[in-house]
């Protein structure tokens, strides 16, 4: 009895103090949020004369420097959309002219940053704290591909435009692509395709291969797009191991590889992964192997910088595949190139490549559209092709969000001449090659739906 | 009130009210201020401070009244979620099913670890859970893909069965509900350059937390939270005496294994995504920290010390150098490039130095927590104005201990 009485008197005690607060709050107006939103029509619509953009990068973790790179790009990117910095970039060779360097539609670009930690669960309270906190419209960053799969379903879900930074898992314009995200970089189906043909020049279409894959996600979309595409050229592939995402060691894995009768060795590993299983690989001595009257030779498909600088010498005459390099010559990557080394005094990564471009993008689908909100965006950005931003000729593909372009086949450098010169780019592998069609199987099938585009109102 | 005493109502009352009225209290500064930045009060952080409230406080009642050190709570916060997102894809996207369900799933996963780790107590327990939870997240991360979705996650899909839901208009993302209301929904107000939100999604958590909370009181003060509390001080004698204790910690362990769960349903119910990060060793340590923060075996200090955790995580690690550039743009250029060098090293990615040695602090010199420290210190103030004189000499002693600031 006493239980029901007290019970009300606490509700009504927190009801008088609710209405106290309301009461103090005299001159006040609700809104309902998404009411306001209805109103400019899409969510967090800037209203003042700058627009914020969210920029979430792994500022702590296994891809703290991936991370760094982005941000030093991002930062790249407002001085040239602002039209603060000491150059333009590469707003000065990109095709589209839209962008003024007076900000986006007149605003002044600004931007807040977070820390994915390469977390899902962080990488979207940070992302979601950028949209309900600082009013972003726009997020975009990261590198790996579980945290752009959730940062993309959360855009999609809330209605802000997502573009993905360094994501290389098939996932995120496959079977978990969203109508509100967009990714450039290339996949794992891409590094596949590129790499096979490569490959059977170099090594002969008669080879035995042996996998190492890091269980995960992406570790499987690698492996299955390389042993697609390498098996359609003759290869045949002897065993695929899963190796656990936390090895240091991969010694216990290797050693079985010369008892396979296997004369290639794939390692599906990407960062620290790559550069502890190689080194590895390398002391065994696997490289200076005959096997089956063939030199063993070992394959990485997805190389980055900043991995071939941790593997070191290991590196030298490894073939891998990888989405930009900055010793490229075309005039884009030239004048990003030279616009980042003039800031930061070195060369930018691909992970940096990536994000300036997406910003970029971004900015003048924006532009082009003549609006802020996500639909208007995602019509600008579909099928839209363009040029002279480091890649050659590129489309994002209106069916998936993924852009198509030229794929860089590369080569661990035998005498690089700088800790920034280790890799070489073997062959340019023309954007034919690496098509494929939006319901491929490795792509989620016919399952797999983009959804609309959500302006969160 | 409530079968509590006088004590413990007050606390639940001001709990209820500083819940209630978390908008205002979080958000101190008005919008566009320089120190907007320090806001808390939008409703991410604030469904994060009553869900890892939630947690924390289950975390409690076992750490804080039997004394065994659980290494791998995430695990049951993990596996509630993973329950939780499956109902979601299955049954319906109002959230009542899938809370429900997370806190059985974990309820009974806890009864599992707990009869096997509950045989050792002390290092080894805390040993056999930190395996628990390393062997879940393994198992989420690669070998139960098909389940768990792996590395990526799991979210709502729009070509999910959901059985009881009408179907939704193509391409649109299914949205956790409460009976029609998105747990998303958002109420503005605006006052004189104040802004203040309110979240459907955050009013459910607290009110949870409320009564998880009120759930907590009442077992710290039953004759089973005093016999946990005799298990934490001397299990031996207790077993000499002829009390089976297994019963009563492995209740404590299951109890708090639910809270955990419960935790986990709602962070899926606010956010509709699941990643095998959850369960990892750093997330169970996380709730460590939040307990010790706070103080351990008080009821309020599992609470506070999660708030901060939670601030801290994502308000300080937002701070940029071009922040801190703008802060300091009135000093001279050189004593601002000091400060900003200096401060930078704990903001941003350095937020786990600020908590590293916000944790020191604490430990060293609060050993009963933030919740010790201020009885401690609110109890030194009266007694020093009673009896100035012969505080004088004690005036040092360390402040009392948590066993005596519940």
């Amino acid at each position: 009895m006493t239980f029901s009485k007290t019970n009300i008197g606490r509700r009504g005690l927190i009801k008088g103090g609710v209405a106290l607060g309301a009461g103090l709050a005299a001159p006040t107006f609700f809104n309902n949020r998404s009411f306001a939103a209805a109103h400019s029509g899409y969510l967090n619509a800037p209203t003042g004369k700058s627009v914020t953009l969210g920029f979430n990068v792994p500022q702590s973790g296994p891809y703290a420097d991936e991370g760094a790179d982005e941000l030093r790009a991002y930062k790249l990117a407002v001085e040239h959309l602002n039209g603060t910095g000491s150059d333009n970039g590469m707003m000065e060779t990109f095709s589209s002219k839209a962008l003024k360097g007076n900000g986006i539609l007149g605003k002044k670009v600004e931007y807040v940053t977070g820390d994915t930690q390469t977390k899902s669960d962080a990488a979207r309270a940070s992302a979601k704290s950028m949209i309900e906190k600082d009013g972003a419209v726009m997020i975009t960053g990261g590198s790996s591909s579980g945290v752009a799969v959730a940062v993309q379903a959360l855009c999609q879900e809330t209605g802000i435009i997502f573009m993905a930074g360094l994501t290389h898992s098939n996932d995120t314009t496959g079977k978990d692509r969203k109508a509100n995200g967009f990714r450039h970089f290339f996949n794992s189906y891409m590094s596949g395709a590129a790499l096979a043909p490569v490959l059977a020049n170099a090594y002969g279409k008669d080879r035995k291969a042996y996998h190492l894959t890091a269980d995960y996600n992406w570790g499987y979309t690698t492996e299955e797009a390389v042993t697609q595409a390498t098996e359609g050229m003759g290869w045949e592939t002897v065993n695929a191991v899963k190796t656990p995402l936390t090895q240091t060691d991969f010694s216990s894995y290797i050693a079985p590889v010369l008892q396979s009768g296997a004369d290639v060795l794939v390692l599906n590993h990407y960062g620290g992964n790559m550069v502890n299983s190689l080194t590895n690989a390398v002391q065994f001595g696997l490289r200076d192997k005959e096997v089956n009257g063939k030199n063993f030779e070992i394959v990485v498909p997805l190389y980055s910088r900043l991995m071939a600088k941790g593997a070191g010498a290991n590196v030298k005459g490894i073939f891998g595949s990888t989405n930009w390099h900055w010793s490229l010559s075309d005039e884009g990557s030239k004048a990003f190139v030279q616009s980042f080394g003039k800031k930061y005094g070195f060369p930018p990564s691909q992970a940096a490549h990536t994000c300036y471009v997406q910003t970029m993008l971004y900015a003048d689908a924006c532009e082009r559209a003549g609006t802020f909100n996500p639909c208007g965006v995602v019509e600008a950005l579909e099928g839209f092709e363009f040029d002279g931003l480091g890649n050659g000729k590129t489309l994002y593909r209106a069916e998936d969000h993924q852009c198509f372009k030229d794929v860089l086949v590369v080569k661990g450098k035998e005498n690089p001449e700088s800790d920034f010169d280790l890799l070489e780019v073997v062959e340019v592998t023309p954007v034919d090659q690496v098509m494929y069609s939006p319901d491929h199987p490795q792509m989620g099938g016919e399952e797999a739906t983009l959804g609309s585009c959500n302006v969160g109102a | 009130m409530f079968g509590l005493n006088r004590n413990d109502t007050l606390l639940l009352i001001v709990v209820a009210l500083l819940t209630m009225l978390a908008p205002f209290l979080l958000n101190p500064f008005p919008e566009g201020s320089s120190l907007a930045q320090f806001n808390g009060g939008y409703p991410d952080l604030m469904q994060r401070f009553v869900i890892f409230g939630i947690f924390a406080i289950g975390f409690n009642i076992l750490f804080g009244l039997t004394g065994y050190l659980s290494f791998g709570h995430a695990a049951f916060l993990g596996v509630g979620s993973y329950a939780a997102i499956w109902m979601m894809k299955l049954l319906t996207m109002n959230v009542i099913p899938a809370i429900i369900l997370s806190v059985i799933v974990a309820g009974l996963f806890s009864l599992l670890v707990g009869y096997i780790c509950l045989r050792r107590s002390g290092i080894y327990f805390s040993i056999l859970t930190l395996a628990f939870a390393q062997m879940s997240y393994a198992l989420a991360y690669s070998v139960l893909t098909p389940i768990t979705g792996g590395e990526t996650g799991l979210q709502p899909k729009l070509n999910d069965p959901r059985i009881l839901d009408a179907a939704v208009g193509s391409g649109v993302t299914p949205r956790a509900n409460l009976f029609g209301i998105e747990m998303g929904t958002s109420w503005q107000m605006d006052w004189n350059g104040w802004v203040f939100t309110f979240n459907a999604g955050y009013y459910l958590a607290a009110i949870i937390m409320l009564i998880a909370f009120y759930l907590s009181i009442r077992i710290f003060r039953s004759p089973f939270g005093l016999m946990l509390r005799a298990v934490k001080t001397n299990q031996n004698r207790l077993n000499y005496t002829g009390v089976n204790t297994k019963p009563y910690t492995l209740a404590a362990f299951v109890i708090s294994g639910m809270y955990a769960g419960l935790a986990g349903g709602l962070l899926v119910a606010m956010d509709t995504q699941v990643g095998p990060e959850r369960m990892f060793w750093t997330a169970s340590g996380e709730v460590v920290l939040m307990t010790i923060l706070g103080g351990v075996g008080t009821l309020i200090g599992p609470v506070l010390g999660a708030g901060l955790i939670k601030y801290m995580e994502n308000i300080l690690s937002k701070i940029n150098e071009s922040l801190l550039e703008a802060w300091f743009a009135f000093m001279p250029d050189a004593v601002s490039d000091v400060m900003v060098t200096l401060l930078s090293l704990f903001v941003g990615k350095g937020w786990h130095l600020t908590l590293g040695l916000l944790f020191m602090i604490v430990v060293i010199f609060l050993p009963g927590g933030l919740v010790g420290g201020l009885i401690g210190g609110g109890r030194r103030m009266f007694r020093s104005n009673d009896r100035k004189a012969t505080r004088k000499t004690k005036s040092n002693q360390t402040p009392p201990t948590s066993q005596t600031a519940e």
